[in-house]
């Protein structure tokens, strides 16, 4: 039996459209609804329609202050620290060690997040590194169940996350433009600036736009290093569908969080199509 | 101001005057490869040379110390008369094209052209820069382009936007790396005009690399020919072409025949040698050149002629009896190989004026090679050896 190009194409995409249509859509539509209904009296949802539950936002300052200031740090400081590593990594290893370097900075994602995290606990509690730091004399240093230890724990985490795209992108840089620069002129600290750095952004900014996503719902690592004290969008949720079970309330934050990052991948693709404009293989988005 | 000594090379003369680079025994070791080996040569102001040679013989390590991407393990690189060893990259007043262009991707046309002239401090007027960058598009006649992306332009455009890019700075040398070798048959002969006018319009001293002999023979006033990192002669084109020293400089500028024979006399610029199937020649012999000894002698295909068998011969000339193996029509010209008795394979052209008013010859046909007296060369000694 014959099929035509576009009966192809709609097999093609029929399990992924039904995947998204079940697991994405609909929820979301079900999320967006219960977010204008109420609490019902035992808990859950009950249907009405009210913005009762967008006013009631502001109650949960802190975990979208916090999201949103740890969210964006805990992006810059990967950067910051998965930049130089991919630098070295792609520009300035010896071939013979990139592959085993490649695998290093892989393999702690072999075990698992939560079990990293709670090694975390010991390093930073009472027993670890404040220990260690009193031997020294200073004393009564508290790290863990800081913003500090919150910070530290998502940019260990998601580190990796940041290096491999910058790593792509440099790796693929035509080494030949460097030696066109310095045959023009430039010394090696401003071709850096002028022709590394930006034609590496297009791997700068997907790396960060996956950290910074995948941040702004993080719950895990601020309820194991933040003790309670550092909460983010993602615990807050936690808390409002599984404890104190007001579902309304709790999707009125999850569509609130929804639009924040819409609005941040809007901002992002506008600086793709700045910075990527002269290459057709930018980004994951 | 100190008169810098000449080049002794007589039999090389160009247009240009003074040196103004100078490999002193240069040599680049790569781990246990030696990829320049003792290179010496003083490159004239103004003049247009080429460095030919096949894949790794160290052309392109030459260039790389010229540009100062490559730093010497032993001996220096001199230009103005300064040693610029271990001066890097971005102080040297060379501008390189490089092969496959390497333009910033990032960037426009203009802003390509313009980069060289926006590094330097301190910092040149826009207005300026902007003026120069317009001059050096129209004098690659891409005045119109200067706002494009350079993924739109085609590679012949994008060639001449990395010439602009590199002749908008001025430099004293400009180096072109294999230039034309991304471009198709038509458009690089167009190219090789075009830069070969640009080079006598700006008079700027151009150094090229090059693994294509017709381009270097079209192109140069004088060629470097090297081979295994070593620098094996270096002349003007037709001087190559009429007296190369030894076989791989024969070999490697045109067709030669390479024959084996015992020289057994030397007067003046004349030799006589006895061929392998016992038949004297008159060929050149270099300078200095001493018999008795074992010689290869190199003639072109192009010197030798057919008769037919018996036919007589003219005065001073020896004559090779040979079976003719193959012909090939090519136009202005008919190729024959044949094999000589007592020889082996030789090639010979015959014009096709030639052949139109004494005949061709069929394919297994019986002939006479002729060698006028005179004719062919006798390769240097220490080539032979080598």
């Amino acid at each position: 039996m014959a099929i035509t190009r576009r009966q192809a194409r709609a097999l093609l995409l029929t399990p992924a459209g039904l995947w998204y249509a079940a697991l994405l859509l609909l929820p979301l539509a079900v999320v967006l609804i219960f977010s204008f209904g109420e609490r019902s009296p035992i808990g859950g949802y009950a249907p009405g329609f009210t913005l009762e539950q967008y006013a009631n936002l502001p109650s949960r300052f802190a975990a979208f202050r916090n999201t949103l200031t740890l969210a964006p740090l805990g992006t810059v400081a990967a950067l910051l620290i998965a930049y130089p590593l991919a630098y070295f990594l792609a520009l300035r290893v010896d071939p013979k060690w990139k592959t085993l370097l490649l695998v290093l900075v892989i393999v702690p994602f072999w075990t698992s997040i939560l079990i990293r995290s709670y090694a975390w606990i010991f390093l930073l509690g009472g027993k670890g590194i404040p220990a260690l730091l009193a031997q020294f004399g200073l004393e009564d240093i508290r790290l863990l169940n800081t913003p500090f230890a919150v910070l530290l724990g998502i940019v260990y985490g998601y580190l990796p996350l940041m290096v491999f795209p910058i790593y792509v992108a440099l790796e693929k840089l035509d080494k030949r433009l460097l030696e066109a620069a310095a045959d023009l002129g430039t010394p090696p600290w401003r071709s850096f600036l002028q022709i590394t750095l930006p034609l590496s952004m297009p791997g700068v900014l997907t790396g960060s736009m996956l950290v910074f996503i995948l941040l702004m719902g993080e719950f895990l690592i601020p309820s194991i290093l933040g003790g309670g004290k550092v909460f983010f969008i993602g615990n807050a949720m936690v808390d409002l569908f599984l404890q104190s079970r007001n579902w309304a309330f709790g999707s009125a934050v999850a569509v609130a969080l929804v639009v924040i990052m819409l609005i941040t991948v809007a901002i992002y693709s506008r600086l793709i199509k700045r910075f990527g404009a002269s290459r057709d293989d930018v980004g994951l988005m | 101001m100190t008169k810098e000594p000449l080049s002794t090379d007589a039999t090389t003369q160009v247009r240009a005057g003074d040196t103004i680079a100078e490999f002193v025994s240069t040599s680049k070791q790569y781990g246990a490869v030696l990829a320049a080996d003792r290179l010496s040569l003083r490159i004239r102001r103004g003049e247009f040379l080429s460095f030919l040679g096949p894949s790794g013989c160290g052309k392109t390590t030459a260039l790389r110390m010229l540009a100062g991407f490559e730093s010497p393990t032993d001996g220096g690189v001199l230009i103005d008369r300064k040693d610029v060893s271990k001066v890097p990259a971005y102080k040297r007043p060379v501008n390189m094209v490089f092969q496959q262009y390497a333009l910033f991707p990032h960037m426009t046309v203009a802003q390509n052209v313009g980069y060289g002239l926006r590094q330097q401090r301190p910092r040149m007027p826009k207005a300026e820069i902007a003026a120069k960058v317009q001059k050096a598009l129209a004098t690659v006649r891409l005045e119109a382009f200067g706002p494009r992306r350079i993924w739109e332009m085609s590679g012949g455009q994008q060639q001449r936007v990395a010439l602009a890019r590199a002749i908008v700075n001025e430099p004293k040398i400009l180096l072109l790396d294999e230039p034309m070798a991304a471009l198709d048959a038509k458009l690089r002969s167009e190219m090789q005009h075009e830069l070969l006018a640009l080079q006598r319009s700006l008079g700027i001293t151009f150094v090229l690399v090059t693994h294509d002999q017709e381009e270097a023979l079209a192109m140069s006033d004088r060629i470097c020919i090297m081979g295994k990192g070593r620098i094996a002669q270096v002349g003007t084109p037709q001087d190559l072409y009429d007296r190369p020293r030894s076989r791989y400089v024969a070999d490697f500028v045109g067709k030669a025949n390479i024959l084996e024979a015992q020289l057994t006399r030397v007067q003046g610029d004349t030799g006589t040698a006895t061929l392998a199937n016992g038949i004297a020649v008159h060929p050149q012999v270099f300078a200095g050149d001493t018999a008795p000894r074992k010689a290869e002698i190199a003639i072109r295909p192009e010197v030798l002629s057919l008769a037919a068998a018996g036919a007589p011969l003219p005065e001073g000339t020896a004559a090779l009896p040979a079976r003719i193996t193959h012909r090939t029509f090519l136009g202005d010209h008919t190729e024959y190989l044949l094999v000589a008795e007592g020889i082996g394979p030789l090639q010979v052209n015959v014009p096709r004026q030639a052949e139109r008013v004494l005949g061709g010859h069929d394919v297994e046909a019986m002939v006479q090679i002729l060698w006028p007296a005179g004719t062919g060369l006798v390769l240097a000694a220490e080539a032979t050896t080598a």
